[in-house]
């Protein structure tokens, strides 16, 4: 800086110049990328940790394994249809299990929301068996429904369908007074009160009460699959367990893992079709 | 006392509400006459009981005491339609859904519900929006539904409760506009509640001025505006400045009054 120009500096103070070249649409890109590389980046560096703890022997590779052990023993299971097989069995019961509890669960549940005196009716019973943990029913489960296929899906029911149920009333009870009134100053029957108003304005907390079912199913099948059951995917951690086989224990675990990932795509995928009109702010 | 050719008549109706041992007089005495095809506007200061007027004419509370008389023309029409203060559109339905739902509750058949709804959509401006969901829209054209659903199901007596309270000025005024046209050429005998004098005086043949807690008639002021109305042209009219002030007199013992009586709470 010469000496004209510092002097002139000097007068005027200093000037602070913020200048926009506008940013490029491919640095925005560019950003997106960043955070999508760094998304999957992060949890290889895990596994690749992992691995080399497990090979400088820090981590016992007894109990922990390694992610190559884990994925040598995976390949197999998936060629000869092992893995498959029981995934197969374990995502059926959670089905039959979660229809079987999901169903009733919101027919009850518009019930209770719209009718006081069905509410006043049920809802001591409810609230009196909820807080059982679900697990402690389960012995009277297996003598009740015996040691086959009925008392797993029972159990995975039993769980969904509290959880379905609460849900479901509650958001029925949740719907704005001035819904109901527009619905009334219009002169709908009760039929049509229940298909335009009851049933359409509870479906999000319905929804939520499906994904915290859901949760609790995969909860319930490893626990179902514990005892009596021959095959499943929580049966093969149970299985993994005594045969000190831990390897085939986290294979079970990802499947387990991926299970529910599956189910709860399928959930949210469902969610966006039948109610299109939720503004979503995901 | 009942007038034949009134529209709607009330006798000594009075509205108490019970809350916590204590009585509250929302009502009291109301005596009024509407005439057919007379578009009235309610104004008042807050908690006179407007609403509670409307809502017992809706059919939405019962009143306590006293008579209501609504004389039908056309039993197979809704005896009332009302636009709620407030977000009422369902969320959960389509614009084209919202607007139709009284015919729908009617048993419309599907085809001639979205007929009849894109009509109105068209009257108000809002072609094109039929199968958008109600998160998507502003509140000015959510209003716009919410008046084009009561005009829809075609009812004998139309009841707005402050339809364009919680809209912006601009919105107001185009909405007043929408209105006018939409109801001069129905002429449906219409109460209607506002809190702006000034949209009282554009829209109504007659205002009532209801007096602070308990809610009676003080005044019933004639608007003597020749129609069709203009919201513009309306304002330089002489008549309007002397209106204004006259409810404005009427208007500012209440809210006064309503006020000290906070105040004593």
């Amino acid at each position: 800086m010469s000496l004209a120009e510092e002097t002139l500096q000097k007068q005027l103070g200093q000037i602070i110049i913020k200048e926009a070249k506008g940013e490029s649409k491919s640095a925005v890109l560019d950003k997106s990328l960043f955070l999508k590389i760094l998304a999957f980046l992060s949890p290889s560096l895990l596994l690749v940790l992992w691995e080399i703890l497990a090979r400088l022997e820090i981590v016992d590779i007894r109990l922990f394994s390694s992610p190559v052990m884990i994925f040598k023993t995976m390949l197999p299971m998936l060629y000869s249809g092992e893995l498959l097989y029981h995934t197969f069995i374990s995502a059926q019961r959670i089905v039959l299990g979660f229809l079987a509890g999901a169903v009733p669960g919101v027919i009850l549940g518009l019930s209770m929301g719209l009718f006081a005196p069905i509410r006043a009716c049920l809802m001591p019973m409810v609230s009196a068996t909820f807080p059982i943990p679900k697990l402690a029913i389960m012995p009277l489960i297996l003598i009740v429904f015996g040691l086959g296929e009925a008392s797993k899906i029972f159990t995975i029911a039993i769980g969904v369908f509290y959880l379905v149920l609460i849900n479901t009333m509650a958001g029925v009870l949740n719907i704005e007074d001035i819904y109901l009134d527009v619905a009334k100053n219009f002169g709908a029957s009760p039929y049509q009160f229940y298909t335009t108003v009851a049933f359409p304005g509870a479906l999000p907390m319905i929804f939520a009460g499906f994904k915290l079912g859901m949760g609790t199913a995969l909860l319930l099948i490893v626990a179902a699959e514990l005892s009596a059951a021959k095959a499943g995917v929580g049966w093969m951690v149970w299985r993994a367990y005594d045969m000190f086989d831990i390897e085939k224990m986290f294979v079970a675990l990802i499947t387990l893992a991926f299970l529910g990932y599956i189910f709860s795509y399928l959930l949210e995928t469902a969610e966006k079709i039948v109610i299109p009109w939720q503004n979503n702010r995901r | 006392m009942v007038n034949p050719t009134a529209a709607i008549t009330l006798e000594k109706l009075t509205k108490i509400f019970y809350a916590r041992q204590k009585e509250i007089v929302a009502l009291d005495n109301i005596n009024l006459s509407v005439r057919e095809g007379e578009f009235l506007c309610i104004v008042g200061p807050s908690g006179c009981g407007k609403t509670t007027l409307l809502r017992i004419l809706a059919g939405l509370e019962k009143q306590t005491r006293g008579k209501v008389i609504i004389r039908s023309k056309n039993p197979d029409k809704p005896l009332t339609s009302m636009v709620f203060q407030g977000d009422s559109i369902f969320p959960w339905m389509t614009v084209a859904e919202n607007v139709a739902y009284s015919l729908r509750i009617r048993g419309f058949s599907k085809n001639k519900r979205r007929e009849i709804a894109q009509q109105y959509l068209k009257l108000m401006g809002l072609e094109g929006f039929a199968d958008a969901f109600p998160h998507q829209l502003s509140g000015g054209m959510k209003q716009r539904i919410n008046v084009a659903r009561a005009f829809v199901s075609d009812p004998e007596i139309l009841l707005m409760d402050e339809p364009f309270g919680a809209l912006d000025e601009q919105n107001r005024l185009l909405l007043q506009q929408e209105l006018l046209k939409i109801w001069e050429g129905s002429g449906k005998t219409s109460l209607f509640i506002t809190h702006s004098i000034d949209e009282a005086l554009v829209l109504a043949d007659r205002i009532m001025v209801m007096t602070a807690h308990p809610g009676k008639v003080k005044a019933v002021v004639p608007v003597d505006i020749p129609r069709p109305r203009d919201i513009m042209s309306l304002r330089s009219s002489p008549n309007f400045g002397a209106l204004f002030k006259e409810i404005w007199l009427l208007l500012q013992e209440e809210v006064q009054k309503a006020k000290s009586m906070e105040l004593k709470k």
